[in-house]
């Protein structure tokens, strides 16, 4: 294992390493050649080379193996100090390290390319999955509310025995399945955004107090009948930081709460900041996850098995990763006897300005 | 007075119906127009009371025709915008849009927008009182009441407060308030701006938290409105 980490060094470490060792080695047997024949020697070198050959990349191993035959044969074939070879045995010997040598580089080189092809193999297989996953979800998200729409629009058009109630309750319907629409679409651009891998929080002072309560606006206008609890220091200083991806964090947190427990339960979303660490835990006290969900909650499309209620499964990997991005991080706990706790850490910068400042 | 002329400049002939549909059930009079191209002589040729601008148009820009028109056109320009992207936003306002909406937008934020460009574009006239529900301003005496009692302001909440008064409905960037109230040196001190804000609604607004006179454009600025 040792190894595959030393492979991420530069090449220039890697080059200095292999001398290293091989001198290092060459050394010690130097050191000892009054005990050991120089047959011994160039075993222990070529063992040298494998080991080596495992650990870094092909052409500082092929280095290591062109040094140690030099040394080998100026060091240790009789005449020793020359690199000249009398007997013809020996010749073979060294021409035979050499080559040995190398194949042994080019070998462990090769196996490990295999390895890293398999490795790219097992990992295509696993994004077609996930773009099942992903095409599965889409279909029914976006096809839910769409159905709903054209349902709608349909009746309305052609059924001539609505009353002015059912047209009503119709035009109720598209305006919600539109609204859901447009909530998946934010969630996938926002996918999208995290996929891309660059995004960086764009930061700016940020009054906490504001933005949470209007997350919760827009939480409970999208909920109707929910009520969430806000617990909120009066004396929270400013924060600076992404407010957009918060907010999403925020929203994504309470609406997933909002939608996955019994309207009966209560919702909760505390905020504090201490020593510059911005904490925020947003609490429900119904549904609650079960252990196996608690491990996959924030992988992407993961949705609660036990759930009737049809979401994409965005949600949760949005909070994570915005959260990421923010260098922060989200836990979730649960809590007695059937309630879950969402935990976010955010490191911040804070202000609290004095007037006479100003 | 009669009903103002709306021009709607949008490639969408699905968003343009809507529009127009909503326009002229609401007492104005609307035209289309499904190009730069085609708003910018339409613009032209007859000066509507007021321009709805997509900024996604297929033939150009929709800041360029937005410097275009204003290198003219003083009546209200409103944006309208598929991406919800501030910068985007602040650009077009600094352009000289009066006001943005991002698509999808709800039909009740349209007319409310409508209704207080126009008047704007309206009412310059020399009356300094100005009522909203229970907020009265005296912009001569400089003095806020609420609720018929005198609100204790300092100098800067004043300022601050009086300029959102006088553009009511409109929206007012960060950067905009920051040099008018502080000066050109102080563009980038947001946090005042976030505290004044604060330090103003704990003073006028029923419910702090929950602000109905002074509203927060996340990322852009900040508007005051009258009560609905």
């Amino acid at each position: 294992m040792n190894g595959f980490l030393f492979k991420k060094h530069p090449k220039g470490k890697q080059y200095a390493f292999s001398i290293a060792i091989i001198i290092f080695v060459s050394g010690i047997c130097f050191g000892l050649s009054e005990f050991l024949g120089y047959r011994v020697v160039a075993l222990i070198l070529l063992f040298t080379v494998s080991l080596l050959a495992i650990t870094l990349d092909i052409l500082p191993v092929l280095l290591a193996a062109a040094l140690s035959a030099f040394i080998w044969n100026f060091f240790f074939i009789p005449p020793r100090f020359t690199i000249h070879v009398y007997s013809t045995e020996d010749t073979i010997l060294l021409i035979m390290y050499f080559v040995i040598a190398m194949i042994n580089a080019v070998l462990t080189y090769k196996i490990r390319q295999a390895e890293k092809i398999s490795r790219l193999k097992e990992e295509r297989a696993n994004s077609v999955k996930l773009y099942n996953t992903i095409l599965d979800s889409l279909s029914h998200e976006l096809r839910t509310p769409l159905a709903a729409i054209i349902g709608a629009t349909d009746n309305l058009q052609t059924n001539h025995h609505l009353t002015k109630e059912n047209k009503e309750q119709l035009i109720a319907e598209i305006s919600k399945a539109s609204l859901r629409l447009n909530q998946q679409v934010e969630n996938l651009l926002n996918i999208s955004r995290l996929e891309s891998g660059h995004i960086k929080p764009k930061n700016d002072w940020c009054d906490m107090t504001e933005l949470v309560y209007d997350v919760v606006k827009r939480v409970e206008e999208n909920n109707p009948g929910r009520k969430i609890q806000i617990s909120i220091n009066q004396s929270m200083p400013l924060c600076f930081l992404d407010k957009g991806m918060l907010d999403q964090v925020l929203y994504n947190l309470l609406n997933n709460a909002a939608i996955h427990t019994a309207s009966d339960s209560t919702i909760g979303i505390s905020v504090s900041c201490h020593a510059d660490l911005l904490n925020i835990m947003v609490e429900d006290t119904g549904g609650g996850f079960n252990d196996v969900d608690v491990k996959h909650v924030f992988d992407k499309f993961s949705r609660s098995k036990d759930l009737k209620t049809a979401r994409s499964g965005l949600g949760l990997s949005i909070v994570k990763g915005f959260t990421e991005a923010m260098s922060g991080t989200v836990d979730l706990e649960k809590v007695n006897p059937n309630g879950s706790r969402f935990v976010v850490s955010i490191p911040v910068k804070t202000s609290l300005i004095k007037f006479a400042e100003v | 007075m009669s009903k103002a002329e709306i021009l709607i400049i949008d490639d969408e002939p699905q968003i343009r119906k809507t529009l127009e549909i909503t326009l002229q059930t609401n007492g104005y009079l609307s035209k289309s127009a499904v190009s730069a191209k085609e708003g910018l002589i339409m613009a032209a040729n007859h000066p509507p009371g007021l321009i709805l601008l997509d900024l996604g148009l297929p033939d150009e820009n929709g800041h360029v025709v937005l410097q275009k028109l204003r290198q003219w056109y003083t009546n209200p320009v409103i944006i309208l915008s598929v991406q919800k992207n501030e910068e985007d936003i602040i650009k077009a306002l600094d352009n000289g849009a009066n006001d943005y909406l991002s698509k999808p937008f709800r039909t009740g934020e349209l007319l409310a927008r409508i209704r207080s460009a126009l008047r704007d574009a309206v009412t310059e006239d020399g009356d300094t009182t100005l009522n909203f529900e229970d907020i009265q301003v005296d912009l001569a005496a400089r003095t806020v009441k609420k609720n018929d009692q005198l609100v204790k302001l300092t100098s800067t909440e004043y300022n601050l407060l009086s300029l959102l008064i006088k553009n009511e409905g409109k929206v007012l960037t960060h950067q905009y308030l920051l040099r008018a109230i502080w000066g050109p040196g102080y563009i980038n001190q947001s946090q005042y701006l976030r505290v004044f804000i604060a330090q103003i609604r704990k003073k006028i607004e029923d419910d702090p938290n929950r602000p109905e006179y002074l509203l927060t454009e996340s990322g852009v600025g900040y508007r005051f409105i009258s009560k609905a």
